[in-house]
């Protein structure tokens, strides 16, 4: 691990004519990091990382790649980044080690180690059995994995990955996330997503995006540690709202429905006397589930007062 | 990095059935072309052999039939480059390319190689009737690699424009199309000289088939091969600009 930053963005802007994609976005990213690209759809996610990658130029501000500017020394700077697209770039009617091959050709890796390449990027991304198949009859998740294997191949010290994880089914999904947890481990990677269980699961950083601002970045643990605990309980014959407040603890009751109720407390959990003071005054508890979808929560607080937006502007 | 996409290029021509079919198409069409003009040959023979300084059978047989060549390809060419970058940009497959550690100069150039390539294939395929007289007859060779040579050129300039085209769009058939009126234009164009007679040289200058048209005459001549040599270098040019102005947008 080094100490400078292997990504480094700073004011970064784009305009698409006069309407502005991204505004002066700034942030950098160490190695060894998953940083979490969270956002509503249009929020300009998919241009940065265009941007990051060469595929876009920026209109104003800067992007660095391990100290390489992407605009000024583009042939360094890419060399250090592996990209899979929303779409992944797929030749449909080559065989998948074909494909990697000519993949490593092109991210320069020399003949002798191509094929070494190609054997540890499959087995990496579980592609070892369908090597000589042909992309095109692949199913969505191979191809899918395919993408990834092509943006790894040349071991970059960068991976980005634009919504990995769309359009498979839960057990493809649990297979990509623990592949980039393991990526994460050697590599710093930048992963958009609107799926946030799937940030919560893989990032260290999370970063949410709004109408191309950032509106909020911290590190997933400061996340969890700054959201206030609660919990959710649901009582067949519910007392008043007032009577939960006096629950050692409790410092805030918000009422769900009639029966259901979220309760927020500070210090030690309040789950034991919940369940005396059921029994006592038989308030027929059914239901208690710790809080935790803090992310959920946080994220739909930071976007919701502007999703009045006219989606054509945001559509871009 | 140029040949590595140059072989991506060639690959991808040859795993459909439309370089094959192309190949197999010109080659019966230009035999039989050939083995009339040939006949043609044969009944003139006894008048010719009476005449002094007479046309050989380079002159009768071959340049006619590459004359014709010329005008086929010209409808055919962009069948081949039509798909070069606008099948890329369609199916997202550029992405792969512009941010791998290349530069757009050496992803035109490797684009521009592999379809040259072909076009090596196809005149040579073409070349070898005319070589088989060998076995009857002697033929004058510099006037055939003269004609190899001005073969060579013309299409890749029908391979340059048709790549300039196929940059501007995601549709392949509109990039056949336009590359299809566009190398229609550049051989009708000299048509109009004698309307316009002020501006007669400028206008067949401008001709594509004119310069090839003294070339296989056996005129080998320096400003005949240095406009080909421009006319692809331009039309690369606009291309990269073309790929380079994908990001600003």
């Amino acid at each position: 691990m080094t100490s400078q930053a292997v990504v480094q963005v700073e004011n970064l802007s784009r305009f698409y004519q006069n309407q502005s994609a991204i505004k002066n976005l700034s942030f950098s990213l160490n190695a060894g990091e998953v940083l979490g690209f969270l956002g509503p759809n249009g929020a300009g996610k998919s241009t940065t990382m265009k941007i990051l990658t060469g595929n876009l130029a920026p209109s104003e501000g800067q992007v660095r790649i391990k100290g390489f500017d992407i605009i000024e020394s583009p042939r360094e700077a890419k060399q250090q980044i592996g990209y899979l697209p929303e779409h992944p770039p797929l030749y449909c009617e080559a065989s998948v080690d074909e494909y990697l091959k000519y993949c490593a050709q092109l991210r320069g890796i020399r003949r002798q180690s191509i094929n070494k390449a190609l054997d540890v990027s499959k087995q990496q991304c579980g592609l070892s059995d369908v090597g000589r198949r042909l992309i095109g009859h692949l199913s969505k998740g191979y191809q899918q994995r395919v993408g990834i294997a092509q943006a790894i191949i040349h071991n970059p010290p960068v991976i980005i990955l634009d919504e990995p994880t769309v359009g498979l089914d839960p057990i493809q999904m649990r297979d990509i996330r623990h592949l980039i947890k393991k990526l994460g481990q050697e590599h710093s990677v930048i992963l958009s997503t609107h799926i946030l269980s799937e940030v919560q699961a893989t990032c260290d950083q999370v970063q949410i995006i709004q109408q191309g601002e950032l509106i909020y970045h911290s590190s997933i643990e400061t996340l969890n540690l700054s959201q206030a605990p609660s919990m959710t309980i649901g009582l067949n014959q519910p007392p008043t709202i007032e009577q939960l407040k006096q629950l050692d603890q409790v410092t805030h009751v918000k009422a769900i429905d009639e029966q259901r109720f979220e309760l927020f407390f500070e210090g030690e959990s309040p789950a034991q006397a919940i369940v005396q003071q059921s029994v006592q005054q038989q308030w027929e508890l059914y239901e208690l589930i710790p809080g935790q979808q803090s992310l959920e929560d946080l994220f739909i607080e930071l976007t919701q007062d502007e999703t009045s937006v006219d989606p054509e502007v945001t559509n871009k | 990095m140029i040949i590595t996409i140059a072989q991506q290029e060639i690959r991808t021509l040859f795993l459909s059935p439309l370089a094959w079919i192309i190949l197999a198409v010109i080659q019966v069409l230009l035999g039989y072309m050939f083995l009339a003009q040939l006949d043609n040959f044969f009944l003139l023979q006894p008048q010719l052999s009476q005449l002094d300084n007479v046309p050989g059978v380079t002159d009768i047989v071959i340049a006619p039939l590459f004359s014709l060549a010329a005008i086929i390809l010209l409808m055919i060419m962009p069948l081949i480059t039509m798909r070069s970058i606008a099948e890329e940009k369609r199916n997202k497959t550029l992405t792969l390319l512009v941010s791998s550690p290349i530069s757009m100069t050496e992803i035109v150039l490797g684009k521009f190689l592999g379809l040259f390539f072909f076009v090596f294939i196809l005149v040579s395929l073409l070349m070898l009737m005319p070589l088989s007289l060998f076995i009857g007859t002697p033929l004058d060779i510099g006037k055939l690699l003269s004609i190899f040579i001005s073969m060579l050129l013309l299409l890749s300039s029908f391979a340059a424009i048709g790549l300039y085209l196929s940059s501007l769009t995601d549709n392949q058939t509109i990039a056949a199309v336009s590359t299809f009126g566009a190398l229609i234009m550049l051989w009708i164009i000299d048509w109009v000289s004698e309307v316009l007679p002020r501006n007669q040289e400028v206008i067949s200058y401008l001709s594509l088939l004119q310069h090839h048209q003294t070339m296989l005459e056996g005129i080998f001549n320096s400003a005949d091969v240095a406009y080909y040599l421009i006319f692809i270098t331009v039309f690369l040019v606009l291309t990269i600009r073309q790929l380079d102005r994908g990001r600003l947008l």
